[in-house]
This record gives structure tokens, sequence and C-alpha cells, in this order.
């Protein structure tokens, strides 16, 4: 018995629970639409945080302060006035440079957490946020293993700031803002298996520049964001912790056991109610 | 003593109903006692706190941060809440579906208590939503978030209200003296408890899967898959424990609305919870000891966090179901109350150290909620015990219904 089958059955209906059949089948749904990403080729990256700059301009957010910029001595966080930050490491090849934004999942854990849709995975691959729609619970910052959501603590209405990578600008045709201004052509936007094809292009061309992996193909079930490095992942602050799985894999398993539960259990207390009903009545008629 | 048998008694046949409710408004009892002292000053404060949250944001009373998003009011008042409330649906188990009887007369109070703490608790939920006005988008309209855990708790959390409003509707129409409706509402009864009951399974467990995402930012020794199985086991002896206390502390405040011989009945039912929530809570404890083991976490037992857990484990769960054990075996109701506290202490540590204690436990900047958090969560912990206390003043919770009722 695997364990998600011990789950359903030992919490939730009792050893009474055999619908296995039922609750396994739901084959992936199949993305025929081919998802887009970006391409970061952080041996490229001249940490010039142009791209923080634009981000601010297209996204309104305020003007970043000239004198922060990425020291090896901190490490700085997106938060609800900045949505992507570069980070500056001292690595075994000297100090590198990284991005830090929106990981863009091909599952992403936050939108499945949204009650409301208002976290929400495009057809064409960027994940944005919904005004609208969302009630500011938080629940995507909890469920996000990349702690990307930020929201604004010291608002009356609250907005969530995310990376959409510009899903305006690409609906238009147009790229990314942050790819785009790009000035050492550090991103690369395209789809997603474009640009997976070009990453393992490029690190069997060259790889002593190159560390012999991409960050985000299987990460958390593989994200949009790709991300290529000259250095062991962790050296540049990233989590290589994280599963392979996605995220919403870990609560399908309750959810799939909630509509037997809706079925099977009231049937139960029903019985039990008649048995116990019908025993009380002779009872009372033998007395 | 004359007045409460007229109030008992009454029919209200001839009296106009608003006439009747605008005299029932009216407060009655001392004004001046210990919890009213203690209560008011902090129910002020607390409601000023709240038009500050809802002008200046939620980030100018709470200490919450961008890696710690739900703090004291998720982790306390609802989670901790929902648990405690749990004490209903067990009861009404016990009572309609299995046909105890011994439990019917603490069923009205139970219910009415997790009807208020539901009421509360989303109350509470919606002092921490950033745009609350938005709360009806996961209910009406086209913005149905069916894959999240949350819009299956929410959901649950409105139908269960409302299953256990028609539990209680009949004290509500024996209260106006309106029998017919209250033929027709008690005649529910069975449907909503059974509904009451499937809903409570799902969101007890599923207020557990909520943090089944959070896999990397919860503690090892507090993260598994069977978050949701702990969560719904602990909620019969966390609801139990709470009927216990908040009954003893009742057959005090409230002994003038008690019948002779539900006083006397009283032991037997808090003997008989004791009963259960031995069993509860040995099989909760052999389930964390199997996730234990499972999860191969020995190395972490020797850090700071390692000896928390095992203060949980040992002292707020196996210490007070051991206690349960022998009270029970040796009748004596002073160790069940004293253990029914342990054990209330327990679940709320336990509930903490999932959602709030445990999660990010490694942040460089950990949260600790600030004084306006805890004097909020206090302002809503107390208007709900003046409501309760205005109900059980007032309605048939505690005392007999009205001699009317036995005649159908
Ligand atoms: S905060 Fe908004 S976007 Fe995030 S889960 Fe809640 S409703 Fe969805």
């Amino acid at each position: 018995m695997n364990r998600l089958n011990f789950l359903r059955i030992a919490g939730l209906a009792g050893a009474t629970l055999t619908m296995g059949k039922i609750l396994k089948a739901s084959p992936q749904k199949s993305n025929k639409a081919e998802f887009v990403g970006v391409l970061y080729d952080s041996t490229r990256c001249v940490g010039c945080q142009e791209c923080e700059i634009v981000c601010a301009k297209e996204h309104g957010l305020p003007k970043p302060d000239p004198e922060d910029y990425p020291t090896t001595k901190e490490v700085r966080k997106a938060n609800e006035k900045r949505r992507s930050v570069i980070n500056a490491y001292e690595t075994s090849k000297g100090e590198l440079y990284i991005k830090n934004q929106c990981m863009h999942c091909n599952q992403p854990a936050c939108a499945s957490a949204c009650l409301t849709q208002a976290m929400h995975k495009t057809e064409e691959g960027p994940v944005i946020w919904r005004d609208n729609k969302c009630m500011g619970c938080r629940y995507c910052m909890v469920s996000c293993p990349y702690d990307v959501p930020k929201f604004e603590y010291h608002s009356s209405n609250p907005n969530i700031e995310k990376c959409n990578m510009c899903f305006d600008r690409i609906k238009e045709g147009l790229q990314p803002a942050f790819v785009e201004n790009c000035p050492a052509e550090a991103l690369t936007f395209g789809t997603r298996r474009e640009l997976l094809a070009e990453a393992h292009r490029r690190i069997s061309s060259n790889p002593e520049t190159y560390y012999d992996g991409i960050y985000g193909e299987n990460e958390a079930g593989g994200t949009g964001f790709l991300i290529l490095s000259a250095v062991p992942f962790e050296e540049i602050g990233l989590n290589t912790k994280l599963q392979k799985k996605s995220y919403p894999e870990l609560t399908k398993g309750f959810l799939y056991s909630v509509p037997s539960v809706f079925v099977l259990l009231p049937a139960i207390l029903l019985g039990i109610f008649k048995a116990t009903k019908k025993r009380q009545t002779q009872e009372e008629e033998n007395e | 003593m004359n007045s409460i048998e007229n109030i008992a008694s009454r029919d209200n046949a001839g009296q106009p109903i608003w006439k009747f409710l605008m005299s029932e408004l009216k407060p009655r009892g001392k004004y001046f006692t210990p919890f009213n002292i203690i209560s008011v000053p902090i129910i002020l404060v607390g409601l000023v706190l709240i038009v500050i949250r809802f002008i200046y944001g939620i980030g100018s009373i709470t200490n919450l941060t961008q890696e710690v998003p739900w703090g004291l009011w998720i982790g306390f008042d609802v989670v901790t809440g929902v648990a405690f409330a749990g004490g209903a649906y067990v009861i009404t188990f016990m009572v309609y579906i299995l046909n105890i009887k011994k439990y019917h007369s603490i069923v009205r109070v139970t219910v009415l208590n997790g009807f208020l703490a539901y009421v509360f608790y989303a109350g509470a939920l919606l002092l921490d939503l950033g745009k609350p006005w938005n709360v009806i988008n996961p209910i009406i309209g086209n913005s149905f978030g069916v894959s999240s855990v949350l819009f299956l708790v929410a959901w649950h959390f409105l139908l269960y209200m409302m299953a256990q409003l028609i539990e209680f509707s009949p004290a509500i129409a024996e209260w106006i003296g309106a029998k017919r409706a209250r033929k027709i509402l008690s005649s529910m009864t069975i449907a909503a408890v059974i509904f009451g009951i499937t809903l409570s399974t799902l969101h007890q467990s599923g207020l557990g899967a909520l943090f089944l995402m959070a896999k990397e930012k919860i503690h090892p020794l507090w993260y598994s898959e069977f978050i949701p199985i702990m969560f719904f086991v602990s909620s019969i002896f966390a609801g139990l424990s709470m009927v216990i206390f908040e009954g003893s502390i009742s057959h005090k405040v409230f002994s003038d609305q008690i019948s002779e011989k539900n006083h006397k009945a009283h032991k037997g039912i808090i003997h008989g919870l004791s009963k259960i929530c031995t069993i509860a809570m040995f099989a909760y404890f052999f389930l964390q000891v199997l996730t234990f083991v499972h999860g191969k976490h020995w190395d972490l037992l020797n850090t700071p966090m390692g000896y928390w857990y095992l203060t949980e484990m040992i002292g707020f769960v196996l210490l007070p179901m051991i206690l349960y054990f022998y009270s029970y075996r040796t009748q004596n109701i002073f160790l069940i109350k004293l253990a029914a506290i342990i054990t209330m202490i327990g679940i709320i540590i336990n509930r903490l150290n999932v959602t709030v204690i445990g999660f990010r436990w490694d942040a460089p900047n950990p949260y600790y909620p600030s004084w306006m958090e805890i004097v909020v969560t206090l302002t809503v912990l107390f208007i709900e015990i003046w409501i309760f206390r205005w109900i059980v003043r007032r309605l048939p919770v505690l005392r007999e219904s009205p001699s009317w009722v036995k005649d159908h």
C-alpha cells in the first residue's frame, strides 16, 4: 500500500474507503500549447541592474535607489516595491551575479493555492496576478516554494506584487521589457522547448564555462524561467533542495479523496443512524 | 426562581414578537463582574486597532513579513479555534447517529459554541484578508479556484455554519415561541447532522492540508504528508476537551439555568468523554510516532526544535493521555478536567508549531506576534463569549425546553 492510499484510507473514511480506482484515474492534463519562458544566462550577466530599472518603469513601481546595488555582503530581496533583484555572490569562479524573480512554474503552487484564480497560469506561460479577483489571503505566498509573491502590508487596498513576465507586452507580440533591455544579452525570450535546446547547446559547446545543469528544467516540476550558471547552483544562492515533482502534486491526494468522502461518509452515517434507531425501538418494545 | 420558571414555560402566544425581542435585548445580570472588567477595555482597544488596520493596512498592527504571511490570526484564531470547535460534530455524532442519550443535554450548548466559534473565526479571517470585499469571489461568480484546498475549506466553513444553525434553530424557535417552525426545523436536524459531520471531517483535515505545499518551509519534525489525518484525529479530543472545560465553567456560571437532573448527569458525561479522549489521543500519539519513525529525523531530536517537539509529544500528548486514562479508571473528575486543560494547551502548541512557530523557523527575521495582534485576538474571543452569554441567558440552551415542546 503506498502512502497516499494510506492517507486516504486511514484518515478520511476509515477502512471502508476502498475506492482507489476512481481516485487514481486522472491523468495529468497534457499541455498542448507551448509555454513561453525566459532563459537567463548568469555567466553573461554583468550585474548592471538595467532589468531592475526597466521593470520598475514598466510596472509603475518606485524608481530603484542607485545607492542600492548588489554586493557580496548582503543578499538583496525582492519586495512589494521591486519584483526582481540582482544579487552578487563570491564563488569558486570569482564574483558572480544572479537575478532573482518569479520562476513561472509549469504547474505553479501559487495558482493552485489561489481560491479565486487571481493567481493564474496563462495558456501562454506567464503566471499572472489579477487585482479584481484577489482577496488578499496570502495563501499563494504560503505555498510558493520560491517565496515570490509579495504583499503590500501597508496599504488599505493591498496588491500582490510579482513578476508577470510583462504579460501585456507578450500579448502584443513584444518581448518582456527586462529581456529587451538587457545590454549583456544575458536574457533570451522564447518557447520553453527552444530555450532548453539553446541552453543545452551552450553547455555542450562550452563545457568549461558552464556548470552542467539548467536550473528550472526539473525544479518544482519545471519552470518557465531557466537559469544557466558557471558554478554549482548553491554557490549563487539557488535553492537546490526543492522537490522535482510539482508542488500542487502534494495536495492532490487530499483533494481527490474529497468526492468519495462526500459520497461514502453520509451513506455510512445514515446506515448507523438507522441501525441504532431500530435497536432502540426494539428495546423500547421489549420493555 | 419564579421568573426563570416563567421564561421556561412561556409560549409568547399573546405577545407581539417585536415587543418580546426588544425586551430580550436589554442586558441582564450584574455589570461589574471580573470578566466584564477585564474584557471591556480590551474589546475597546481591539476595536480601535481594527479601525487602524483597515485604514493603514495589515502591516500597521501586525508583525507579518513577506516570508511569514500567516501569523497569529490564522494560526490561533482560525486553525486552533476550529479544532476546539470540533466538539460539535463529535457530540452530534454520538447523540444523533449513535443514539447515545447520555450526552443529549450537552448537544445544544456544544453546537452553539461550535457555531459561534465558526462565525467569529470566519470573522477573524476577514480581518486578515487584504481585500475582504472580494471574499465573495470564491463563492459566487466565475472565480472558482477549485484546485485550492483553501477554496474547499472556505466553502466548508460556510456550509457548516448553515448546518450548525439548522441544528441549533429549534432552540431559537422555542425562545420566540414558534411552535410550528420548531417542528419543521427539528425535523431537519438529522440531515444537518449528517451533512455537518461530513463537512467537519473534510475541513478539519483540510486545515492541515492547507500546509502541504509549504513542504520546505515547515520544520521537518512537524511537516509530513499526514498533517491532514493528524489534524482530523486531534480535532476529536481537542473538541471534547473543550466541551469538558467549557461545561465545567458553564456549570458554575450558569448554574441557575441547569436543572437538578442535568447537574447530576454532568459527572457521568465528563467521565464518558474522558474515555473517548483517551482512545482518540492514543490513536493520535500512535500516528505521530509512526510518522516520526517514517520521517527518520532522529538527528533533529537533539536540537532546540527537537526538544520542543519532545515537549509537545510527551508533555502535552502522552501525559494528558495517561491522565485521561487514569482519571477515567479512578473516576476522578478533577483530574479529568486537568487533563482537558493540558490537552487544550497541547493543541494550541501543536497548531502553532505547524502554522507559526515551525513555519520558517529558520528565517533570518523570525515572526513574533505584536501585542496588537494579541489584543485583536482577545477582542474576537471576548466578543464571542459575550454573545454566548447573552444567548445562554435567554434561549433554552442549558435549561430544559419549554413545557409545550413535550406535547408534540
Ligand atoms: S492573496 Fe490573492 S492571489 Fe494570493 S492566493 Fe489569496 S486570493 Fe489568490
